[in-house]
């Protein structure tokens, strides 16, 4: 036991074998560290084209995505950054004093919050009408036909969270249809929920008509009835003053703007 | 491995003045640290916290949470001190590729962690469809899979953690063990884990705190229920759309049980060694 003597057993694990830093590597490291830095602002501020920041819900993510193509193709010079998220999420960042140029909102809830905050240039416009469907996996193994089957607690069901518009909206399509879900997830967004129907890990959810029209669509879905149904009105805002905020809105609510989110299942108004 | 010299175990502190820049530094780090503390605690409605506090939604998620992340531990420690183990004491070839495959969750995104488990132990997964044949089991949408998720996220401390300490012992402490007559699991329970206990300590720790603040592969893989899936972080997410009051709240508690555990925890476990 003599070689135990020595030493207690419990010897931590310490930094002392870590290699000791010298100032100078310090500060070289930190010059490295200021000069990266720099070199990442120069990046994002470089470049006299002129630059919008679109802020566009969800799922808006196809049809902008488009829309920012097309305007970029006519208007060489003009550059669309865009930054797709929930809406409530959006009027949060814009009330907060993200710098976005418009914004593009699922529905008119999260727009008011933006008009409110006083952080809008004129009046919100409505561009595209959205309505809600039934999606199931591919082939709807679970049979899912109506919203009422909705309420059976062996199906494993889910819808947005209350808290985005596709899950308000959903819970209002619930309440016209007399029907009390059953639901067994809440998901924050509306891919998320897709991503799920796709796996077939659920065996039904409501999205927008739009997610079961994209093209690469991997899910089927089924109708809701128009009295059990809602009109989803997607309004744009431009936030910034400026001859091409203006000429970008008025490029989605142009005949080739219709055009593109005609193409991507929205109905016009 | 044992180049340490045998007076380490009572090394001194010596009184020395730290260099000025390393004390610049750390205060500009803690700086990082702190401010964004003092935002939360400047957006907190303090006088609804209480009614806030007691609501269904924060009880259910704070329940659930504090389950969930103990469970979570349990079985990072369970399976991940063996995997360190042979990390560090089985020598075989693909050992760096091991190491890396149980190190990926560290460096994956949270969410594409969720999207992974869902492809192997979804409902529809490689492993998850026969499981469901056969039992019936469907672990997304369930307490099992938030446990699952934040295992998933929170075990690659304890291995990477208790990995490092066993590589730094005296394996003279084990040979001497062995020789004496004592059984590889006799040795393995009386010296070696002894000897590194404060290393296994805080790797359970650090896969607590992470388990307790999972968020993204949770939200994927196990979905969004009150009471059955969502845990603290989801139910302060989802509120942040919506409700901010409830959602500073919620992080409020989730900041106080969090300090208080690992303040607890290093009282008691660190000062000792």
């Amino acid at each position: 036991m003599a070689i135990l003597a020595d030493r207690p057993p419990n010897v931590a694990v310490t930094w002392s074998h870590m290699p000791r830093l010298t100032t100078i590597q310090l500060s070289k490291g930190l010059v490295v560290l200021v000069v990266l830095a720099s070199a990442l602002g120069a990046c994002t501020r470089s470049g006299d084209s002129d630059r919008l920041i679109v802020s566009a819900a969800s799922s808006l993510a196809g049809a902008f995505g488009e829309m920012a193509t097309a305007y970029e193709k006519e208007h060489p010079g003009v550059e669309i950054d865009l930054n797709i998220g929930g809406s409530q999420r959006l009027r949060q960042q814009i009330i907060e004093g993200a710098p976005v140029d418009v914004f593009a909102s699922a529905n008119m809830g999260a727009m008011d919050g933006v008009v409110r905050s006083g952080e809008a240039v004129g009046p919100p416009a409505v561009f595209a009408l959205n309505s809600l469907v039934i999606g199931v996996p591919a082939g709807n193994p679970a049979g899912v036909f109506t919203l009422a089957d909705f309420a059976d607690a062996s199906l494993l069901v889910g819808i947005c969270a209350e808290q985005v518009p596709c899950g308000s909206y959903a819970l209002e399509s619930f309440a016209l249809a007399g029907v009390v879900p059953s639901i067994d997830s809440l998901e924050p967004d509306v891919g998320a929920l897709v991503l799920k129907l796709e796996l077939g890990e659920l065996d039904a959810g409501v999205v927008y008509r739009t997610d079961a029209q994209r093209s690469g669509a991997r899910f089927d879905s089924v109708d809701i009835p128009d009295e059990h149904n809602v009109v989803a009105p997607y309004p744009i805002v431009g936030l910034t003053d400026g001859p091409s905020v203006e000429d970008f809105i008025d490029f989605v609510l142009s005949e080739r703007g219709r055009a593109i989110l005609e193409a991507n299942g929205f109905d016009l108004p | 491995m044992s180049n340490d010299t045998p007076s380490r175990g009572h090394q001194r502190r010596i009184p020395s003045r730290p260099p000025l820049v390393i004390v610049l530094l750390a205060g500009l780090g803690l700086l990082f640290f702190v401010l964004p503390l003092i935002g939360l605690l400047f957006e907190t409605p303090w006088t609804e916290l209480p009614a806030l506090l007691t609501s269904d939604i924060v009880l259910d998620a704070l329940r659930l949470s504090l389950i969930a992340s103990v469970l979570a531990t349990v079985v990072s420690a369970a399976i991940g001190i063996p995997i360190a183990y042979v990390l560090a004491r089985v020598d075989f070839r693909a050992k760096a590729v091991v190491r890396g495959v149980v190190l990926l969750p560290l460096v994956l995104p949270p969410v594409v962690g969720g999207a992974a488990l869902l492809f192997a132990l979804g409902r529809r997964g490689m492993v998850g469809e026969p499981l469901y044949e056969a039992t019936g089991i469907v672990l997304p949408f369930s307490m099992a899979g938030v446990v699952l998720a934040a295992t998933f996220v929170a075990m690659p401390f304890v291995v990477l953690t208790v990995e490092g300490a066993l590589r730094n012992i005296d394996q003279r402490y084990e040979g001497a063990a062995a020789s004496l007559g004592a059984r590889p699991w006799t040795i393995l329970r009386r010296v070696t884990l002894p000897m590194i206990a404060p290393s296994v300590f805080s790797g359970v720790a650090l896969a607590w705190a992470r388990a307790f603040g999972e968020f993204g592969a949770t939200i994927t893989f196990a979905g969004n229920i009150q009471g059955r899936t969502q845990t603290m972080p989801l139910a302060v997410f989802v509120a942040l759309e919506s409700d901010r009051a409830a959602a500073t709240a919620l992080s409020i508690v989730m900041i106080v049980v969090a300090l208080v555990v690992l303040v607890a925890l290093r009282d008691r476990w660190w000062r000792a060694s």
